[in-house]
């Protein structure tokens, strides 16, 4: 069916009184021959829908564009089946932003809609990729808490599982306890250790297939297809990957000043887990230790050894503290803190506790010593000075917990081994006092990914896998492949349950949308995905390269290879091409650059710059939405463009715009670097480096460096960016005119 | 083994972080989902926020992905300024009752902002937790969704509601609006109604009704939100003078038997947060966090770390006593340093209660709950999500909620 654009013109909120609403008829109608105008009152009304919905219906046109409010919102009324539509924001973005019955804002109105309907003549509707089979196993990698609840939940949700541990028996580094922290009220004593249950339910699942002694050799293919090979030779195809390899203790031999190795009856607490298990608790002089000391954060929030909080072991202290005391009401127990963690419910545990007769000392262990019986030196600081502690006969250090975030045993690969000292950082580096070196882990890669951009799961400096996110957890940087349990975050068994649940649920969601063709998060639903001319393609590998999300392989003849069901569809790829070759069905960068050329430039002497914004459609465009709410007023000399991500901008755009004659370009986009509020990850930080190279086009071009800049912009910037709009637009006017203007 | 369910559908009860979290993820799963809100727009108390620790990002950035995602699902449906008042059966088969109080401006709303400009009275501003007035026909705030204006119900039966009425142009104004109820048979129920600020009144020594420069945590918020009652300068309630003095006081409710037994988890990195934006907008600002232990937990110790670096904060061992009025009309903060031992009794510009969290509501059926409120477990009966289950930071709470979402996909696919 041949496309029909239909112009839809509102009248409604103002508009009909501060635009000449003829006028931007007469763009559509003179200028692109639009076989359908029409003007509403009221558009979104029943009325007005109901107008659109006719015209559709008839075939009449195919593709409205709407000029009204901001395409934030009414989506609902908009929203018509099997069809396209485009928005041109009259509202948010011209009428509430500029003053009315002005001719810049109405030349505003109008470039606006020559933009909406040039956009029109290249949007294309997707045709989602579905090719093949799609499979619906989840595969599981790591036997223990997490692994085994992943297991258990998915089979719930009615999917089949692969459970793949490393060692010979499943449990994990929690199978042998008695006792556990307690997660049911009244939150006081130790619980059972849910664990042997729990294996016993899984072994006895006929949905679960257990590889015991067996690690992921290789994992190829994409969501959906996943192509799993296993140490013993076997291969599996799989929808989704959980990741639960948990965490290991901290080595202990690292806590000589603690007295590790000094004397047997220094012991870490999962060494004294053990000896709870076997029921008897004694010293090496086989006695039962009638006083004894645990350490906290032996080895946690120490920039020598981890510089996180282990978060579990607190509670853990507590629970042996409560179990030694309880066996014999004659041990004296203490506890050795310095900010005693116990969130939410956990405190009733901290009460339980004291209650039971533990002692608590808050100060650090500076140091353990062996005499006559062992001595802990407290820098006590109720008392501001260094206390001694003993004789003791036990002294339990609280280790904290490594993530396995690589397979420790496995040997290291140099291809891809960035991933494994990562640039985003959570710790300040201004504080001197507590400079972490980065946590490197060893080993190799975990899922051996056949990727290009490695076999790793990206991870942070810390050491620990995705995600930085705070509202989207669950969101990796390998589409389809999500972490759960302490290989994510330090947490305890029962927030390990929970987290597992959620990894299974995205998991179920992303094997759902994939077969669909669909995107998964954050553009749900998306089923554009991006296609590469390769008879253009220069083999520059910037595509594959600046993926953030590792979707984009390369054949053996250096040609990029899109793997659509692990795309996002940012557009990054799009943005890094050097040869406009990689395009979606309805995003390309013809697209945008047809729009900017799209544009209406006065010439020089109607002292009229036109200044191109590119904004990030999730954060700088819905911040100058939210100006235009309040009234704040801008210069109405800019042109706003939408970009999916500021990752999209190809540097092309920018030279479109300047030997189109535009005064001056400004980027919006989001925070790049350790605490990145970019929601494609990279995306702003690609932009940002992409730009630190236009210097060299400009100066080819005699034009001043200062004509392109790029704002950090936040949805929380509705008052500032109007300001910081107005400050660009005076900086290129003293500049002066583009000398390209009109040639 | 179990009947086959008689709905497909999944109830969110809740439209804050959590509710909106399940929601998602159980629609984008494939489930058909009804979200109810019982304000007239979603986004809870996250969107009261001005920043989310440890990152210090806007948490309207992340409303605003989950917003388009809620957009462009037709899965689920949101009802806002609904209340479930009834919920019968179990899981596979719940019947659950749900109220719809007025709102007086229908669904064709445009958001124009003309209603506002004709209402005179002005009514508590719910939003910026009664620190200033909105129109009595008002937007909830600049990211509302839906984007709808809410008429207060103050001037539905009046003169002025008239008005407002008349210069509606799209006759989005129903002053005659009333209650309605209806039911659903869902096959799930996830109760994510969130959690309430611990009342501060509760706390009288700390005088917070008598001082005006005592405030709590989530009133902070609002004063250091750009779109907040001082446009994000965080000024004395008592006569708008810049707050450079500033003393944030921790357990303020929690940890303590006589209020909340259990400890907030959040209040400490949400004070640490606070020391920052004080610190951000003065250089010589000086501020003080009395605390009894400092629960930075996991990864979150390394904003503990940040704010540890600024010499311009000091860390206070102590739960202080009570707050005086000063001679200067200051607040002064009294009490016994436990380190120390010394006896304080410091005045300051500010004083920051960091009130803990309370469930907000009970699930109106029979449900395993604790001592305090929370939901427990879901064998049988609704499935608790986010601070609902106990106090979480809003990571944690996502994380309940998408496992939340599991639990209800299984519930309806069995």
């Amino acid at each position: 069916m041949d496309k029909k654009t239909g112009a839809y013109l509102c009248q409604g909120c103002g508009l009909g009184d501060a635009l000449d609403i003829a006028a931007l008829e007469k763009v559509a109608k003179a200028e692109f021959k639009l076989p359908v105008i029409k003007t509403h009152a009221c558009l979104c009304g029943d009325e007005g829908v109901a107008l659109i919905k006719a015209d559709l219906e008839a075939g009449a046109v195919t593709l409205p564009v709407i000029g009204a409010c901001s395409p934030r919102v009414m989506t609902d009324r908009f929203q018509f089946p099997n069809a396209q539509v485009l928005r041109a924001n009259l509202r948010e973005q011209v009428i509430w932003s500029h003053p009315a019955g002005d001719e810049d804002t109405q030349m505003l109105a109008e470039d606006m809609l020559r933009m909406a309907f040039t956009q029109a003549t290249k949007l294309n509707a997707p045709t989602p990729w579905k090719e093949g089979e799609f499979a619906t196993t989840l595969l599981v990698v790591g036997g223990g808490y997490a692994g085994l609840t992943a297991a258990n939940e998915a089979v719930k949700a009615g999917h089949d599982v692969l459970l793949v541990e490393k060692s010979a028996q499943l449990g994990g580094s929690a199978r042998g306890w008695t006792k556990v922290v307690p997660s049911d009220p009244p939150y006081r004593e130790p619980q059972d250790n849910p664990l042997p249950a729990l294996v016993a339910k899984v072994e006895a699942n006929k949905a679960i297939r257990v590889a015991r002694n067996a690690t992921v050799t290789k994992t190829a293919g994409m969501p959906g297809k996943f192509q799993i090979e296993l140490s013993d030779g076997s291969t599996h195809l799989v929808g989704a990957i959980v990741l639960a390899t948990g965490s290991r203790p901290y080595d202990a031999t690292k806590l000589g000043h603690l007295g590790y190795g000094a004397s047997p009856d220094v012991i870490t607490n999962v060494e004294l887990e053990i000896k709870l298990a076997s029921g008897k608790v004694t010293t090496k002089n086989g006695q039962a230790p009638k006083t004894v000391a645990f350490i906290q954060c032996a080895g946690s929030r120490d920039p020598a050894h981890l510089p996180y909080c282990s978060s579990v072991c607190c509670s853990v202290s507590l629970k042996q503290a409560i179990q030694l005391a309880k066996a014999d009401p004659q041990t004296m127990v203490y506890i050795v803190y310095e900010e005693m963690r116990t969130p939410g419910q956990a405190e009733e545990f901290y009460r339980a506790a004291q209650d039971a007769g533990v002692i608590f000392m808050k100060g650090k262990a500076n140091k353990v010593a062996n005499g006559a019986g062992l001595t802990v030196t407290v820098a006590d600081e109720l008392l501001g000075q260094e206390v001694p502690l003993g004789p003791l006969d036990l002294v339990v250090l609280a280790t904290g917990m490594v993530p396995n975030s690589t397979d420790v045993d496995a040997p290291a690969q140099e291809y891809g081994a960035e991933l494994l000292n990562p640039d985003i950082n959570p710790y300040p580096a201004a504080d001197e006092s507590y400079k972490p070196a980065p946590i490197v882990p060893t080993g190799g890669p975990i899922l051996n990914l056949q990727y290009r951009q490695g076999p790793h799961l990206p991870m942070l400096a810390d050491g620990f896998a995705d995600s930085h996110y705070i509202c989207f957890p669950y969101e990796t940087r390998r589409t389809g492949i999500y972490a759960c349990g302490p290989v994510r975050r330090p947490m305890d068994m029962a927030e390990t349950a929970d987290d597992a649940r959620g990894a299974v649920l995205k998991a179920i969601q992303v094997i759902a949308n994939a077969a669909e063709g669909a995107s998964v998060h954050p553009r749900v639903g998306d089923l554009s995905y991006p296609k590469i001319g390769l008879s253009a393609c220069t083999k520059c590998r910037r595509c594959t390269v600046e993926c953030p999300f590792g979707a984009i392989d390369e054949t053996e003849q250096d040609y990029p290879v899109v793997n659509p069901t692990r795309c996002r569809r940012c557009g990054t790829c799009m943005g890094a091409c050097p040869v406009r070759t990689i395009a979606f069905d309805n995003y390309s960068v013809d697209m945008l650059s047809s729009m900017v050329k799209a544009v209406n430039i006065p010439d020089e002497f109607d002292e009229k710059p036109r200044i191109l914004v590119i904004a990030c459609e999730n954060d700088a465009y819905p911040a100058l939405d939210m100006a235009g709410i309040a009234r704040h007023q801008y210069s109405a000399f800019v042109r706003i463009l939408p970009v999916r991500c500021l990752g999209s901008m190809n540097l092309l755009l920018i030279n479109d715009a300047l030997s189109g004659g535009y005064d001056g370009v400004v980027l919006m986009g989001c925070k790049p670097g350790d605490d990145y509020q970019c929601h494609f990850v990279k995306g702003s930080a690609m932009a940002k480096e992409r730009l630190s190279k236009i210097a060299e086009t400009l100066k080819s071009m005699q034009l001043e460096p200062e004509r392109v800049t790029m704002v950090e912009a936040s949805i929380a910037d509705s008052a500032r960016l109007p300001k910081v709009i107005d400050e660009l637009v005076a900086t290129f006017d003293t500049i002066g005119p583009n000398p390209f203007k009109g040639l | 083994m179990n009947p086959k369910p008689q709905s497909q559908t999944v109830l969110v009860v809740g439209g804050g972080i959590g509710g909106i979290s399940a929601a998602l993820e159980a629609a984008e799963t494939g489930c058909e989902v009804v979200l109810i809100e019982k304000g007239p727009s979603l986004g809870g108390r996250v969107a009261a926020l001005n920043r989310y620790f440890p990152k210090m990002c806007h948490p309207t950035c992340g409303l605003e992905i989950n917003f388009q995602r809620i957009k462009r699902n037709p899965r689920l449906k949101v009802f806002t300024m609904s209340e479930v008042t009834a919920i019968t059966g179990g899981p596979g088969n719940f019947k659950a009752t749900i109220v719809t109080r007025p709102r007086y401006v229908k669904p064709n709303c445009t958001a124009c902002g003309d209603c506002a400009k004709v209402a005179t009275s002005e009514v508590a501003d719910a939003f910026n937790y009664g620190l200033g007035t909105v129109k009595a026909a008002y937007l909830p705030h600049a990211m509302a969704f839906p984007m709808r204006y809410v008429l207060a119900p103050e001037v539905a039966g009046t003169p002025e509601g008239q008005s407002i009425k008349a210069a509606c142009k799209v006759g989005a104004i129903d002053l005659d609006e009333q209650p309605t109820h209806f039911d659903l048979s869902v096959g799930a129920v996830i109760w994510a109604t969130g959690w309430q600020p611990y009342p501060a009144t509760n706390l009288t020594a700390y005088r917070y009704d008598a001082l005006a420069d005592v405030i709590t945590n989530v009133e902070m918020e609002r004063l250091a939100a750009h779109d907040g009652p001082t446009k994000g300068q965080i000024l004395r309630r008592s006569d708008g003078t810049p707050a450079k003095k500033v003393a944030l006081i921790q357990c303020a409710g929690s940890r303590d038997l006589n209020h909340l037994p259990y400890c907030s988890r959040i209040c400490c990195l949400a004070s640490m947060k606070h020391a920052l934006y004080v610190r951000e907008q003065h250089p010589d600002a000086q501020v003080d966090i009395y605390y009894i232990d400092i629960r930075a937990h996991d990864k979150l110790e390394a904003f503990y770390r940040k704010l540890k670096a600024d010499g311009q904060v000091r860390w206070l061992k102590s739960k202080p006593a009570r707050i005086e009025p000063g001679a200067d009309g200051r607040p002064v903060v009294c009490g016994e340093n436990t380190l120390t031992r010394e006896v304080y009794a410091e005045p300051y510009d500010l004083v920051v209660l960091a009130t803990g969290m309370q469930p907000s509501a009970k699930p109106p059926m029979e449900t395993a709950m604790d001592d305090y409120g929370f939901v427990v477990g879901h064998e049988g009966g609704v499935i608790g999500a986010g601070v609902a289950t106990g106090p979480l930071d809003v990571s944690m709470s996502v994380q309940s909620a998408t496992a939340a979402a599991l639990g209800a996909v299984q519930a309806v696919r069995r």
